[in-house]
């Protein structure tokens, strides 16, 4: 039995059996194989090592020729090891004496190999590992074939371990057979984690190596409350994992009974939910637990995916199948937010060279100087706007000159599409995030020039802490109840009830249950939350009255630090839900 | 199983990573030119010299001593001729392995 801990991206506990996914997709099709076709077996991992080496010879001879000699060494090196007669013994004696698959065996010794190396303490030869790994993925293509077997082909249920998963990867596992699945890297707001809780998947990311530990089929239990991953647990563990795991399907099963309420508190007042969205994909999850809308359609997928910049009409057709969705509702499309670090190859040159991306150019700043990709994705928004309650909203909005522009270059594009008389909207209410302090401590000016606000806390939580919580060395000052930012939301609260226009919270706070009597009592109608945090943000709407929150707002007021605010609030919830709802 | 006493001498790895791949492929090639026995000791851990899996789980890093141990008929030759690997740090035709590997 081997622990790791990884960081938590979305609740649950699963157990099942181990399919681990190497970075080209591989997956070890069975463990072992009957007594009688052993021959044939070590037969076909022969001819597949014997492949590998020649494969390797060739990159060899290419190295060679186009980079000169010591690169064709490092292949050299490789064709060493393939050929050392000790390997192959090694895997043959696993295939002959364990019936182990040649498929099996073979990523066993490497990887038990490899991973000695990687746990010597020594990062050099912890390095080396990755040899290991592209021989044991070589002998793999070789024996697999055609026959690989990819994600899209389950036909057993599964926990899916990988070193990483794309986002269109998360997106498309399959939910029928996929109990759960584990990463070596990603961090708690990477999209393969925002996926995760949208399919309602236990899982667990940034757990580190440990790949090199599992070859697949070894029972595996995720719990993704906690950030555990078991490999191999004992009968205890086991046992003790079951009994949570019922606990959780109970109560996942009575949270699934609010699917139907209206979102409002016991004396009436309606509390807005929507859903947090990035893939068109997730929007099944909001509708079926109820949800008002859309209040943030995050776009960056559509730049990430294919390497490329999407076109205008890639663009419309995302659009369109979210807003089909929920007609007549409101769905918020906010513009490009990524940091000039994470963009496609055609951006590359722009960013060149910046030791500080979350103070650099990315975001709305990253669009407003790059306008032909900008406007591309502003004529697909106003032209999908013609189709129903599409409201525009610009990220990461720091001075009001900032907004103007960003205003000023989408009343140009709407008079593109009037001049070519193309169906749009061109009277698309018009938003802002507020996400940096500055715009929080300006709210009352920015008021008078949008439609409507929606509170970031994710970045303004950073921003206003100088605080980057992906950061394990400074991440405990990184929290949701600190009272600075306590007062600023409640200052662009105060400026949105000035000036008359809707206000909402996005960000992981307003999908935490802990914060929504705190943000109800602040004053806020509406709340753009995870959809898989709906219910559970319901339940509490449900319990609780308006005057109720307003006291606990009023009381929150009086904490100085956030650890006392965080236990204040962890006891009211207890009061008001005393069902624990993870 | 030979039963003489073995040739037998003493190394320091000088290379910046350690004893990494090429280096390790070079003592694999040449100790398989002779037939003497080859091992390579690194504190209580003995390894096939003409095995590159060997070598390479062997991990000797920067500053490591080995103990090169040749046995069998040609083993004074096997012994010089490795030997004189790790005189030139592994260079190859005075061109230093240590530069091509950390690229």
């Amino acid at each position: 039995m081997e622990t790791r801990r990884g960081i938590a991206v979305s609740p649950g506990v699963a157990i099942g059996p181990a399919l681990v996914m190497g970075n080209e997709g591989f997956r070890i099709p069975q463990q072992l194989v009957r007594v009688d076709i052993l021959d044939s077996e070590v037969q076909r991992f022969r001819a597949a090592l014997a492949a590998a080496v020649t494969e390797i010879a060739l990159h060899e001879q290419l190295a060679s020729a186009r980079l000169g000699k010591e690169y064709g060494a490092i292949f050299a090196a490789h064709r060493q090891l393939a050929e050392d007669p000790k390997l192959g013994g090694e895997i043959e004696t696993l295939i002959r004496e364990k019936c182990y698959s040649p498929e099996y065996a073979a990523s066993r010794v490497l990887r038990q190999h490899a991973h000695t190396l990687q746990n010597l303490g020594d990062r050099y030869f912890a390095e080396r590992a990755n040899d290991l790994f592209d021989l044991e993925k070589k002998i793999l293509r070789h024996l697999l074939g055609e026959r690989r077997e990819e994600l899209s082909h389950l036909n057993a249920p599964v926990i899916v371990l990988a070193h990483n998963l794309t986002p269109s990867e998360t997106a498309n596992l399959d939910k029928q057979f996929v109990l759960a699945f584990s990463t070596e890297v990603g961090g708690k707001s990477s999209h393969t984690a925002i996926l995760a809780g949208a399919l309602g998947l236990p899982a667990v990311v940034g757990v580190g190596p440990f790949l090199s530990a599992v070859s697949g089929g070894e029972t595996i239990i995720i719990d993704g409350h906690d950030g555990v991953v078991v490999i191999d647990p004992d009968e205890e563990t086991l046992a003790r994992y079951r009994v949570t795991g019922a606990r959780q399907k109970s109560a996942a099963i009575r949270l699934r009974s609010l699917e139907p309420l209206k979102s409002q508190t016991r004396d009436g007042v309606e509390i807005k939910l929507y859903g947090n969205i990035e893939f068109p994909s997730e929007v099944d999850l909001c509708l079926q637990s109820g949800a008002s809308g859309i209040g943030l359609y995050r776009t960056e997928f559509l730049y990430l995916e294919g390497g490329q910049e999407p076109t205008e009409q890639q663009h419309y057709e995302a659009y369109t199948r979210v807003i089909r969705a929920f007609p007549g509702q409101p769905v918020v499309i906010r513009t490009l937010d990524l940091g000039a670090e994470k963009f496609p190859q055609s951006m590359q040159q722009v960013i060149e060279g910046t030791p500080n991306p979350t103070l650099g150019l990315r975001s709305l700043r990253l669009t407003l100087q790059n306008l032909p990709m900008f406007k591309t994705q502003l004529r697909a928004i106003l032209r999908a706007a013609a189709l129903g309650d599409v409201r525009v909203m610009f990220p990461l909005v720091s001075t009001l000159l900032e907004l103007r522009q960003a205003k000023w270059i989408l009343a140009d594009v709407g008079e593109d599409l009037q001049e070519e008389g193309i169906d749009h909207n061109p009277r698309l209410k018009t938003g802002m995030m507020v996400e940096v302090p500055s715009a929080a401590i300006l709210a009352d000016e920015f008021a008078r020039e949008v439609d409507f606000f929606s509170i970031g806390t994710n970045d303004l939580i950073q921003y206003t802490l100088a605080v980057d919580r992906a950061n394990p060395a400074v991440s405990n000052l990184y929290s949701s109840a600190d009272p600075s930012i306590y007062r600023l939301i409640r200052q662009v609260v105060d400026a949105s009830r000035h000036r008359s226009i809707p206000v909402s919270v996005c960000g992981q706070m307003s999908s935490d249950p802990l914060y929504t009597a705190l943000l109800i009592g602040m004053g806020l109608r509406e709340l753009s939350v995870s959809p898989n945090s709906i219910l559970e943000v319901k339940q509490v709407i449900l319990n609780i009255t308006t005057p109720q929150a307003e006291e606990i707002a009023a009381r929150a007021e009086m904490f100085d630090v956030a650890r006392d605010l965080e236990s204040f609030l962890r006891g009211e919830l207890h009061k008001l839900c005393p069902e624990p709802v993870n | 199983m030979s039963s003489t006493e073995p040739h037998a001498t003493e190394v320091v790895v000088r290379l910046t990573n350690g004893l990494h791949l090429a280096p390790a492929m070079q003592i694999v090639r040449t100790a398989q030119q002779f037939r003497a026995e080859f091992s390579i000791r690194k504190g209580d851990r003995v390894v096939d010299g003409k095995s590159m899996l060997d070598l390479m789980t062997l991990a000797a890093e920067h500053g490591a001593t080995l103990r090169l141990e040749a046995r069998g008929a040609d083993a004074a030759d096997a012994l010089s001729a490795v030997e004189a690997l790790f005189e030139r740090n592994f260079a190859i035709d005075g061109v230093s392995v240590d530069r091509a590997i950390a690229d």
